[in-house]
């Protein structure tokens, strides 16, 4: 029969330091990026010159609805203006494949490993 | 027993009240879900246009069938607590239990901090003041929720079905109050709609903000613990949750393609308030308002509820430290979990940026989402047909855990259209977490004890 696993017993103090890691890696990882702007919609804005309904491509319905909501063609201009970017950067994009891909197969790998362990002590 | 007792993992547990039943679960799943029809939803109008984003809603629906397919089967057998994360552990291993674990609470805190955001967002539209401060809103929003959470389960879900079914039927006032039957009239689908602004990459883009119609329902699964007659309350709440869901995006969106610009549905904080604001009508207004703070308040309750029972299974099996896996001793509910999640939802929700913070949720949703498809293939190769008792057989396997995987993949590059920074942030979270797990956490936890099944020993093993 394999030897039972026996866990060494965690500290206060090491609960309260792995508890503030796991919070700092949230903000480190994802709330810094999200405060400094690094994350978010690639967009490009191009307002036109002369600002008008029709200018901006609103026809007549369009502009009714944008005046009930508050707005006149100078404050919606940037609204309407601003377009997402979907130039793909073949660079970026083989590097965001390997790290999603290579995450999951890390995380199944090293997870049959540890499986194995579970199934070892629990069956034997 | 004291809490601090129960803290320090002696043997003696004490196990979360059974007194939910099937409106519960509907009212947790769909009160999660419903606020993805008054806000996030139109962000995929912004990527794709309004019928790229009504695309997006059918391609991302088949997304969610497969989901129900593979999830009905592997829920219907792991009769264990945890939902997604109970199944993890028994079918793939440690590792990926504790990333499933992380994905539900990250899902739920960041889409908790999101309601927080639209609540405030909203009583600022209302007020018409620029310098509103919608800060103590926030924060009033989920300490009042943490509060109704930490005292009990019951009260809480009770009050989450009343408030849903109220923005639930705001809704269909809402669609009623547009005159479908008569367009023209209040709805102007004919000069209104366009052309896909970008094409049909923009269709694919709209994938992104597609999963917002339907994500969380799931999260029904997660109650599983504290359900009276699991056999039947989870089946019946998840499916007429899923029903209700589908009726909701359909009236949500046709009522709202027809009455706003999609430049400006597509970036709308509130689109279901705007949309009865240039309908012109008072009744609808103040209707919609009320609807859309109570959609909010709902969501985030379910999403402080499922949330912290997942960081508190990790805490029990002491994926997290052993602290979070404490039961208040009166109460009955995991507060320590409760409370430890609550900052990470306030200061996300202060950064104002609903889409990012959205994306974060959408994200650790998609992640779970690529996991089921490598579950169910695991499960049925671990134990054949006919190896174990089955609650439900799922047919056509494995066709739809390949379609679920090509469709997240699909996802995966509409996040990168647009949003490749925040796609990668995310990454960075998830692999540091596991090395964090990997190579310090584990020592912790009892290897046995994360099999709790009466199975055979899988094959291969």
């Amino acid at each position: 029969m394999a030897r039972r696993y026996e866990p060494p017993r965690q500290s206060g103090i090491g609960q309260f330091i792995d508890s503030i890691f796991i919070v700092a890696l949230v903000y480190a990882a994802m709330f810094l990026p999200l405060i400094f702007g690094l994350t978010g919609g690639g967009t490009v804005t191009n307002v036109p010159e002369t600002v008008t309904w029709e200018s901006l491509g609103q026809n007549p319905t369009m502009a009714a609805q944008w005046e009930k909501l508050g707005y006149t063609p100078e404050s919606a201009a940037e609204i309407i203006s601003t377009r997402f970017d979907y130039t793909i950067d073949p660079v970026w994009f083989i590097i965001t494949a390997l790290v999603i891909g290579g995450y999951f197969v890390f995380v199944v790998r090293y997870s049959d490993k540890e499986y194995r362990e579970v199934i070892s002590e629990r069956f034997e | 027993m004291t809490d601090h007792a129960i803290a320090a993992g002696q043997p003696q547990r004490i196990n979360l009240l059974k007194v939910l039943g099937p409106a519960h679960v509907w009212a947790l799943g769909v009160g999660i879900v419903l606020v993805g029809e008054f806000m996030g939803w139109n962000f995929s109008v912004g990527k794709g246009g309004a019928l790229g984003s009504l695309i997006a809603c059918w391609v991302i629906g088949l997304l969610y069938t497969c989901v129900a397919m593979i999830d009905s089967e592997v829920t219907s057998t792991v009769a264990a607590a945890g939902g997604q994360y109970a199944q993890a552990k028994h079918i793939i291993g440690p590792l990926m239990a504790f990333n499933v674990g992380l994905y539900l609470v990250m899902a739920y805190t960041m889409l908790e901090a999101a309601d927080a955001l639209v609540v405030g967002d909203l009583l600022a539209a209302v007020a018409g003041t620029e310098t509103f401060n919608t800060q103590p809103w926030v924060v009033l929003t989920i300490a009042v929720l943490a509060f109704l959470n930490y005292r009990g389960v019951f009260m809480t879900l009770t009050v989450n079905f009343i408030i849903t079914a109220a923005a639930f039927i705001s809704l269909v006032v809402l669609f009623v109050g547009t005159q479908p039957w008569n367009p023209g009239a209040v709805l102007q689908h004919r000069e209104l709609l366009t052309d896909l602004p970008y094409g049909w990459i923009g269709v694919i883009a709209a994938f992104h903000f597609g999963i917002w119609y339907y994500l969380g329902i799931e999260g029904t699964c997660q109650a599983a613990e504290e359900v009276r007659s699991p056999g039947r309350s989870l089946p019946l709440g998840t499916m007429s949750g899923m029903i209700t869901l589908l009726i909701a995006a359909s009236i949500t969106w046709y009522a709202a393609s027809g009455l706003l610009p999609w430049e400006y549905l597509g970036q709308a904080f509130t689109p279901m308030y705007d949309s009865a604001v240039v309908t012109g009508s008072d009744f609808l207004k103040v209707f919609l308002a009320i609807g859309t703070v109570l959609s909010a308040v709902a969501s985030a309750n379910g999403c402080i509820n499922d949330a912290a029972r997942a960081w508190f299974s990790m805490g029990r099996d002491r994926y997290v430290p052993l602290w979070f896996g404490a039961v208040h001793p009166r109460y009955r509910t995991p507060f320590r979990s409760i409370l430890i999640l609550i900052p990470i939802a306030i200061s996300f929700a202060f950064t104002g940026l609903l889409d990012q913070v959205i994306t974060f949720s959408i994200l650790s949703g998609l992640l779970g989402y690529t996991f089921m498809p490598i579950n169910m293939i695991l499960f049925r190769r671990k134990w054949p047909l006919n190896s174990i008792r089955r609650g439900y057989v799922h047919p056509f396997h494995p066709i739809p855990a390949l379609v679920l995987l090509a469709l997240c993949i699909a996802t995966y590059f509409a996040v990168f259209l647009g949003y490749g920074n925040q796609l990668l942030a995310m990454m960075a979270f998830y692999i540091g977490a596991s090395l964090w797990f990997a190579f310090h956490r584990y020592k912790y936890v009892r290897r046995g004890d994360q099999f709790t099944m009466s199975w055979p020993k899988p094959q291969g093993y």
